[in-house]
């Protein structure tokens, strides 16, 4: 393995990594790392553009982002996107793949050299992390990045000086504007990474030589510092085998290794190097000490009663982004769906066509309906941390938060949620503390997402009346507030309760760095959006076309020759009491579907439900919604439009007219109710249960989703039903 | 990063007024004490209590003469202690 850490010379294949594809064709491989706020996305956007992909680090669930960047000539490199981190010793899950990449030179994803985004105007605490990584003995890049910061403040670099003293290039820039791209290009192009002269900032202590010694020569390790970092971290890094870890545990412990005095006394005397070199590089001419205006922002943005109305303000905005703005084109969605449906049913008949357009058409209308909310609540999202506010909002939340076992980072994925919670719960990966980040996913899905719209507003318009309350509030607009009430305490108080249960693994952090406010860069919230939505469709996308089409079958089939006998049945009747052709057609139609399969799932179930006040067509929609909550709209709809003749507007007027067996109408509100209780708390989403294994690798996590949330759903309809009715 | 007199005694980063500048002398967790140097907080550096929470806490400290912030919690300041 010596030798591995060379020079860069991209065409010679890297151990792991050549045999397989041919030579010529191996990009050379760059990693972007970097403190959080120093402008790496920024940078990597820059690089690559849209020409990104999101996948995942192998083992974990942390998004390895990739992208190809043009050089210039005729250069390209891929360049991974690394998390943000202030040190090589992980205090996050994120982080910890950082060092499984980095000390692993079979890895697949190895970098050839390392780009260090560095905030010229913290140069201190920012070299930090490059002094780790140049003893490492990988070859580097400094972007010097935020250089008008800097200069804002009155400091001046020498960067001839600076170069020099890291013995790597440097390039001066500000990603955000694009300024020093050109010269980073050609920088990479050329290929002029350097490896810095070993152990310039730090070395460690003698008596560890023995230990450092004796894991070099087991792993065949290039330096003493990379042997280091296995006695620190070989607990966490999925690279090594059982026995690697038991030989290092057993080495660690005959040699008495104190990993945190040891972490302690390292970042202490890198300071004391950095320090020194700071003094060659760093003149600070101190103009008129001026408040920096973030610290005046915050002022206003943090106060005890405005910081509050602010933040009420930018959710409203939120929410009406969601639910007003969104509308126009969705309705447009909607409208060319139906439009292309009907096309295709005036030119073409026959049961392929009525899979095309029920089910598979129908399940495509059904995710694409979701992207335009998807897409504001990541713009809004987007633009709230690429200011700097998002970090407020967790100052501002944290205390009010912990009561319930949360913390202010808990707040950014519940608001996400009320989107989708699946992007929501991937973003509680930014919470470190593992109690509070499985106590957040655990509640997530209760707060009421996007895909229970439908339902609310099917359900809402159907018994409540469209008048207003005390002459100002819109009553549907009340109840439909109570609903997502009534999602948000039950997540508060589910996580207070999960909290007593639940023991803390490790330490948890809060500390973090403010970002000084800045103007969002659109490239950013554009990429974002992107990505999103690209996940999105491609995600859960799959599930619900997926189902729309099994519904359908479901629905138009049945077993053995029930549907024909009942078909019969139907036409006997018919002749005997001369009913209409269309009467009849009818009547046919509703009891192929009662003996359909999705009918008979249905009848099985109905005596559980029927405390609920549920019947068995609002059964076969439960469990067809079951997969996704959204398909609950579009089962109503199949099994009402099958039941009934083809086109009888829309959902609601379906469901209107639908009576009980005292010919009194189905729907009462006290029935809609329990049924829109029932979907408040509900885990009614594969995806989630699917993205909550993936996010905590243990099926304890989502199978305790789905029991807790489905009995809470169950005993909070049945209480609605058995005390209104 | 033993304190050279009775730990209690000594200020701690919660204790600053609104405003107020002191010396950080010691760290008194050592858990907390890797995150909190890493992030730039070291002995010897200049910390500034800029504001707290509308609740108390968590709260905001400018550190050094770089003028970057950290926001902390309550339970997190107690363990940074001041110079007198």
């Amino acid at each position: 393995m010596a030798g591995v850490i060379q020079d860069v010379q991209p065409a010679v294949p890297q151990p792991g990594t050549g045999g397989a594809a041919p030579l010529a064709e191996r990009l050379p491989r760059l990693a972007l790392i970097g403190n959080p706020n120093s402008g790496k996305t920024s940078l990597f956007n820059q690089l690559t553009g849209l020409n990104q992909k999101v996948g995942n680090f192998p083992g974990v669930t942390v998004d390895r982002k990739t992208g190809v960047a043009q050089l210039g000539g005729q250069r390209r490199a891929e360049v991974v996107d690394l998390p943000g981190t202030y040190s090589l010793y992980p205090k996050s899950l994120d982080e910890r793949v950082i060092a499984d990449l980095l000390y692993n030179p079979l890895s697949p994803d190895y970098p050839d050299f390392v780009v260090v985004t560095v905030d010229a105007s913290n140069l201190r605490r920012s070299l930090l992390l490059f002094s780790q990584l140049a003893d490492l003995g990988l070859p580097a890049i400094l972007a010097l990045n935020m250089t008008d910061v800097a200069a804002e403040r009155g400091i001046q670099l020498d960067v001839v000086a600076l170069e020099r003293e890291l013995g790597v290039p440097v390039v001066p820039m500000n990603a955000r504007k694009g300024v020093g791209l050109a010269a980073l290009r050609i920088v990479m192009a050329d290929r002029l990474a350097a490896r810095p002269p070993a152990g310039r900032f730090w070395q460690p202590g003698a008596e560890l030589r023995p230990l450092l010694e004796a894991i070099r020569q087991h792993f065949g390790l290039p330096n003493d510092y990379l042997a280091l970092h296995y006695a620190h971290q070989f607990r966490q890094l999925h690279f090594l085998s059982e026995e690697d870890r038991t030989y290092l545990a057993s080495l660690t412990e005959q040699y008495a290794f104190d990993s945190t005095a040891q972490q302690a006394a390292e970042t202490v005397g890198r300071y004391a190097s950095i320090n020194e070199l700071l003094l060659e590089v760093v003149t600070v001419t101190r103009t008129e000490r001026r408040e920096p205006a973030s610290n005046r922002i915050d002022k206003v943005l943090t106060h005890r009663v405005f910081g509050y109305l602010i933040f009420l303000a930018i959710l409203f905005l939120l929410f009406q982004a969601i639910f007003a703005w969104a509308q126009y084109p969705m309705d447009l969605i909607d409208q060319g769906i139906s439009a292309l449906s009907a096309a295709i049913q005036a030119r073409f008949h026959g049961p392929l066509v009525r899979l095309l357009t029920e089910g598979v058409i129908a399940g495509l209308g059904g995710v694409l309906i979701f992207i335009p909310q998807i897409a504001l609540l990541f713009a809004f999202l987007a633009v709230l941390e690429e200011t700097g506010y998002m970090a407020r909002v967790t100052f501002l939340m944290d205390k009010l938060m912990r009561p319930f076992g949360l913390s202010g980072k808990s707040v950014v994925p519940l608001i996400s949620g009320l989107a989708c919670a699946v992007p929501a719960i991937m973003g509680a990966r930014t919470i470190e503390s593992w109690k509070d980040r499985m106590l957040t996913i655990f509640v997530t899905p209760l707060m009421s997402c996007s895909a229970r719209i439908p339902v609310y507003t099917v359900l809402v318009a159907l018994v409540v009346p469209d008048e207003s309350w005390l002459g100002i509030f819109n009553m549907r607009g009340l109840v439909l507030m109570g609903l997502y009430l009534l999602g948000l305490s039950s997540a508060l108080l589910s996580a207070l309760l999960l909290k007593t249960v639940l023991k803390a693994r490790e330490r948890s952090y809060f500390i973090m760095e403010f970002p000084v406010y800045r103007w969002p860069r659109w490239k950013n919230v554009g990429l974002t959006i992107v990505e999103k939505v690209k996940t999105f469709v491609l995600q859960a996308g799959k599930v619900i076309v997926a189902i729309s089409v099994l519904l359908w079958v479901l629905a138009s089939y049945g077993p053995g020759t029930r549907q024909e006998q009942a078909a019969a049945q139907v036409q006997q009747q018919a002749a005997a009491r001369r009913w209409s052709a269309a009467e009849t057609e009818r009547r046919e139609a509703s009891a192929r579907l009662e003996t359909s399969y999705a009918g008979t799932f249905g009848h099985i179930i109905e005596p559980a439900i029927r405390p609920l006040g549920f019947d068995w067509k609002i059964g076969i929609s439960l469990l067809t919604s079951f997969a996704a909550r959204e398909v609950f709209v579009g089962t109503m709809s199949t099994i009402y439009s099958v039941g009934q003749d083809a086109d009888l507007g829309t959902v609601q007027q379906k469901l209107a007219s639908e009576r009980d067996a005292q010919g009194q109408p189905f729907f009462t509100p006290v029935r809609a109710l329990s049924l829109l209780v029932f979907y408040v708390f509900a885990m009614q989403c594969m995806s989630t249960l699917a993205v909550t294994y993936r996010e905590t690798k243990s099926w304890r996590w989502p199978l305790g989703q789905l029991v807790y949330m489905t009995g809470l759903a169950y005993a909070a309809s049945l209480l609605v039903w058995q005390v209104f009715s | 990063m033993a304190a050279p007199q009775p730990v209690s005694a000594r200020r701690t980063a919660n204790d600053l007024r609104l405003g107020e500048s002191a010396t950080v002398c010691c760290l008194k967790d050592p858990q907390m004490a890797l995150k909190l140097l890493e992030m730039g907080c070291i002995p010897g550096t200049q910390v500034r209590l800029t504001g707290r929470a509308p609740l108390g806490d968590p709260l905001m400290l400018v550190l050094g003469d770089e003028e970057y912030t950290l926001s902390l919690r309550v339970s997190e300041a107690i363990t940074i202690q001041l110079k007198d």
